[in-house]
């Protein structure tokens, strides 16, 4: 049996695509195992998924293929929350407020504030929270 | 025993031995006071938070025709006009003209005061609008431009309170988030938020303001400024432990520099979402090791700086006055403290990582001869108490 692997997309829907139950078939047909951090997919909007899919290479591949038939582009860089390097003051105010110490003191000396990109769930506290305006979603 | 001319002496020739806040107690503690005060000229202390009571006042020369401007907005943001034709003070914690504030809560308050000076320290083009009644001397009633600071024939930072010498840990004791300006505090003691740079702050390295006074210069986001006065509601008779550490705010600085020569990362707007806008600022302040008693003070690590844990929810609002507990900054940095048995998560509002940096480069330009110290022409009180405003009838 070959190796599963984790990837993190990001699916920009474009009009009326929205009525495809998608997230059905990718579990169904493809033996996908999906965790959706966000969406946003109404009728007659354009929308988003972003979401964890864990598979085999060839499954994860075949599904890719499927959903591009929908005319649905798929952004594999998963960052869907960026911190701005130069914005971020490092004050770690953020810190309380991230569930998953995505955010976090690396080393206690210089109590630089780091942000890591795997790590974070996307649930956006970040962003509520930065007095600088920091962090940001890319939708 | 040195004097403000021996260190200015040896700065002047590039061998002033100048260590940070943050490096002074092991340096101390390996040297031995004594050998380490011959040795030591100044210690860089620093801090990086927000500072409400900040602004600037700008002139912008005459206009053809001239005008007398009698209300004005910088990128919609309210300046006050009444000063001088074209003199305008802008403070930090203005908001912007049609900002909704928090009609509908948590206000986001993205824009204000704080930015518009961040703005113009980093050499943004702004926008200036102002009316006037018309005059004689002064017709033009009307004014819409756009401008940077290097437009402007002055652009001073006047601050009436910066550099609080302590501050206190806010929480959250009600069954409701609440939005203050130390941040979002969630229900129930959920988190704690605190915001001084403890053992690297200015004025917890000279707790009885025996070398920090009026005319001191210091470090203002890059410019070399100075004391103008002692800092709005200054009040050193406050509570200290037996070090001496004040056991809450206490002592504050009015601090004042020239815009066009401060760096922009040190200058930087804040919004605080349900609360308003702020400016967070950095500042540094050399202390002259003028004698043993001065360097021992530097040497004061953060478990021995206390902090008052308050109920922003009710004690704060409701001025009472009542302290939940203390913690020591150890504590508060260890990103747990522990109250009346609960675990509560820490955040900071302060930088201590900027802070650092600017601690370091402060000693950088000491060392290079760049930044003479500036004997202080008058001390800051030392026992002043803090007045409450007395709401009372009318006089009959």
């Amino acid at each position: 049996m070959s190796q599963t692997v984790t990837k993190k997309l990001m699916l920009f829907f474009p009009r009326c695509e929205c009525e495809k139950p998608i997230i059905y078939h990718l579990v169904k047909d493809y033996n996908l195992v999906v965790n959706v951090y966000r969406a946003k997919v109404t009728p007659e909007e354009e929308g988003y998924l972003v979401l964890d899919v864990t598979g085999t290479e060839e499954d994860i591949e075949r599904a890719m293929a499927f959903v591009k038939t929908f005319n649905v582009s798929i952004n594999y860089s998963g960052k869907g929350v960026t911190r701005d390097e130069k914005s971020c003051t490092h004050c770690g105010y953020c810190i309380t407020h991230c569930p998953t110490g995505a955010l976090y003191i690396a080393d206690k000396a210089t109590r630089e504030v780091v942000f890591s990109e795997a790590k974070c769930i996307e649930c956006l506290a970040c962003i509520r929270v930065c007095p600088f305006g920091a962090c940001a979603s890319a939708f | 025993m040195k004097t403000y001319e021996q260190i200015n002496d040896r700065i002047e020739s590039g061998k002033a031995v100048v260590l940070t806040a943050d490096e002074i107690m092991d340096y101390v503690d390996k040297k031995g006071l004594a050998a380490a005060a011959k040795e030591v000229d100044v210690v860089t202390t620093a801090t990086f938070g927000p500072m409400c009571s900040s602004g600037c006042f700008l002139n912008f020369g005459h206009s053809k025709p001239k005008i007398r401007m009698s209300e004005a907005w910088v990128e919609d943001v309210l300046v006050y006009t009444g000063i001088a034709a074209v003199d305008v003070y802008l403070g930090a914690t203005q908001l912007r003209h049609g900002d909704p504030a928090n009609m509908y809560h948590p206000g986001e308050f993205r824009y204000g005061g704080g930015h518009v000076i961040e703005d113009l320290v980093a050499g943004r083009k702004l926008q200036l609008f102002a009316l006037s009644y018309g005059t004689d001397c002064y017709p033009l009633r009307e004014l819409r431009t756009y401008f940077t600071i290097n437009d402007l024939n002055q652009a001073i930072m006047v601050n009436p309170r910066n550099c609080y010498q302590n501050y206190n840990v806010a929480v959250n004791d009600s069954d409701h988030t609440i939005y203050t300006y130390m941040g979002i505090l969630e229900p129930g003691r959920k988190n704690a938020n605190y915001c001084s740079a403890g053992q690297l702050s200015p004025l917890l390295n000279d707790p009885y303001y025996d070398v920090i006074g009026v005319g001191t210069k210091v470090w203002l986001a890059g410019a070399q400024g100075h004391v103008y006065a002692e800092g709005t509601q200054h009040a050193g008779g406050v509570e200290r432990t037996p070090g001496g550490i004040p056991k809450s705010g206490a002592g504050t600085l009015a601090l004042t520099a020239d815009m066009k020569q401060m760096r922009p990362e040190f200058v930087r707007g804040v919004s605080f979402r349900g609360y308003g806008v702020s400016l967070a600022l950095g500042i540094g302040v050399p202390i002259p090791v003028l004698n043993e008693d001065v360097l021992r003070r530097t040497c004061v690590r953060d478990r021995d700086i206390m902090a008052p844990v308050v109920d922003f929810s009710q004690d704060y609002p409701q001025n009472t006055g009542k302290v939940i507990c203390y913690v020591n900054y150890e504590q508060l940095r260890s990103g747990q403290i522990d109250v009346d048995g609960k675990k509560i998560a820490v955040g900071s509002l302060s930088s201590y990582y900027k802070a650092l940096q600017i601690a370091n480069l402060l000693a950088d330009e000491i060392r290079r001869g760049d930044f003479r110290l500036a004997k202080p022409i008058a001390p800051l009180a030392k026992d002043k108490k803090m007045k409450p405003l007395v709401t009372r009838r009318r006089p009959s």
